[in-house]
């Protein structure tokens, strides 16, 4: 009996509260979701059919993507000074990736908008140089959004891509050299297969982390690309429709469980070797 | 030993990447020195009212003082929890370990917007019953809060757990230690630095978590990234560039002192 007892001492009140403070709301959220404004799956159907939200959802998927490829290849080359440069190098590229990533999410999205908005550092700079004559319009855009997100996500893609470069075993690369293969043979066929595994990892961490992103979009994007966790917000405090908002939720939390399930058998130690 | 260094191509792009990282935190700079009521570079004179404002207005510094309160309780009470809970699956191997350490992890995985709807419904349900642990209010900030960032208390503390030698918490047990003295006097102190970083990790993520409390407050419980945001979202408020700029000053001095002890160390 006690041991089953005194271990409850311990893991209950974490667990305990989890369950009222998480685990019961999101149920209540299913509830929503099927009973708002009136019971059945409607919902559901509408989420998955109105042309305005499907065309949400896959914005939503492209914009990912996008960032995606974006913050690994950035990601990969920051790594790879982080992980194999000289002292001085890689003290320099780790400030690169830990200010920003210690940063709040709105300075981040913030220093965009200072940088990137029509009055501010680039387009004043251009005006001045006299090389536009109007302001570029690089904010309110998927552009803006797709540049904030990708600041945001690098650090999030460095830490995997590195984790699986320091793992590399330096005398294969000099195997390769010795055998005559050059510097760029050797990355493309022998070192960057061989962090395929954290390339891997990183793509889908950061998409992961991507399509439930709300701050960054709807700071950069101003209003007008909504990316799906946005629509959420939109559907519980400017035009109601909790239903729906609770529908899209279920649909999302559904989605990113079936990617982070593929995550964990990506990095599970049979794919790492 | 690392031979193979990388090229002249992967450092000029990693130059670029570098830059692209640090450009918007050094942008905020001369924007928080306009003279102006809106977001611009200044082009003829330069002004501090903005920093002014932080210093005078009562807006922020009670957002501070909010965001500072909010910080300690919530990190106090999810780095306790998650050190009980940490303690208990490493003394015990429950059969569901995996599980549980599952649910612990649950709002740390769940995509941020989903946890803030979960949440607002927890609170607005709350609201119904009592007035202090409700929407709105800073009782009710800490609490969301502490389910955002337990899960990261939870891997701190399990990380430091397992560095520590199992025999030493055997030996106690065989010797008829009780529960509370094998947690307090055998186990506690030999994980200090790991609690301690996750009080510190969990008050960082309480004091900048922004995406569930624009779900969970409106006009009372207006914490500082809170307050931030409402200046970006209606018409930018040049403040928010001062306040950034505070911020940034302030993470870029850790960071930096942090390597540079790293680097003398190293010598």
């Amino acid at each position: 009996m006690t041991r089953i007892i005194r271990p409850l001492f311990l893991l209950a009140p974490l667990l305990a509260f989890l369950a009222v403070a998480y685990v019961l709301p999101f149920a209540g959220i299913i509830g929503w979701s099927v009973t708002i404004p009136e019971p059945g799956l409607q919902n559901y159907s509408t989420a998955l059919s109105d042309p305005l939200i499907l065309s949400v959802f896959w914005r939503t998927l492209r914009i990912c993507a996008i960032v995606t490829v974006i913050s690994v290849v950035m990601g990969y080359i920051l790594s790879l000074l982080w992980v194999r440069g000289t002292p001085l190098v890689r003290m320099l590229t780790e400030l690169c990736i830990l200010i920003p990533f210690w940063i709040s999410v709105l300075t981040r999205a913030f220093g965009w908008l200072a940088l990137l908005s029509n009055r501010g550092l680039l387009n004043s700079w251009l005006e001045s140089l006299g090389i536009i004559s109007d302001p570029l319009r690089m904010v309110s855009n998927e552009f803006g959004v797709i540049v904030g997100m990708v600041h945001f996500m690098i650090p999030f893609a460095v830490f995997p891509l590195a984790s699986s470069m320091r793992t590399v075993d330096e005398r294969v690369l000099l195997a390769a050299r010795g055998m005559g293969a050059s510097r760029t043979r050797t990355f493309w066929q022998v070192f960057l297969p061989m962090t395929a595994a954290g390339l891997m990892g990183a793509a889908l961490l950061v998409f992961v982390f991507a399509i439930g992103f709300f701050i960054t979009p709807a700071i950069l994007g101003g209003g007008r690309s909504v990316m799906v966790a946005e629509l959420i917000y939109l559907r519980i405090f400017q035009s109601p429709d909790w239903g729906l908002a609770a529908a899209v939720s279920v649909i999302l939390m559904v989605a990113i469980s079936s990617l982070l399930a593929l995550l964990l058998r990506q990095l599970s130690p049979k794919s790492v070797r | 030993m690392i031979r193979l260094r990388p090229g002249h191509l992967a450092t000029i792009l990693a130059v670029l990447v570098g830059i692209f990282m640090l450009m918007p935190l050094l942008a905020v700079v001369p924007v928080s020195f306009t003279p102006k009521r809106f977001l611009s570079v200044p082009t003829d004179e330069l002004s501090l009212r903005h920093y002014r404002t932080l210093y005078e207005d009562r807006e922020w510094f009670e957002g501070i003082w909010l965001s500072l309160r909010v910080g300690l309780l919530s990190a106090g009470f999810a780095t306790a929890l998650a050190t009980f809970f940490s303690m208990g699956i490493w003394m015990f191997r429950p059969r569901f370990a995996g599980l549980l350490m599952g649910i612990a992890l649950l709002p740390m995985v769940a995509p941020p917007v989903v946890s803030a709807l979960t949440l607002y419904f927890f609170l607005i349900t709350l609201t119904k019953i009592n007035g202090v642990f409700a929407y709105d209010t800073m009782l009710g900030v800490a609490l969301a809060h502490s389910v955002m960032i337990v899960p990261f208390a939870v891997v701190l503390v399990s990380v430091s757990l397992a560095q520590v030698d199992r025999r030493m918490d055997l030996a106690a047990r065989a010797m008829g230690a009780s529960l509370a003295t094998r947690v307090f006097k055998v186990i506690l102190p030999n994980i200090k630095f790991g609690v301690i970083a996750s009080f510190f990790l969990t008050f960082v993520l309480s004091w900048e978590e922004i995406a569930v409390t624009i779900f969970i407050t409106s006009v009372e419980a207006v914490t500082l990234p809170r307050l931030m945001w409402q200046g970006l979202r209606d018409n930018i408020d040049p403040a928010i560039a001062a306040i950034s700029v505070v911020l940034i000053v302030i993470v870029a001095t850790v960071v930096i002192g942090r390597a540079a002890v790293a680097a003398i160390r190293a010598r």
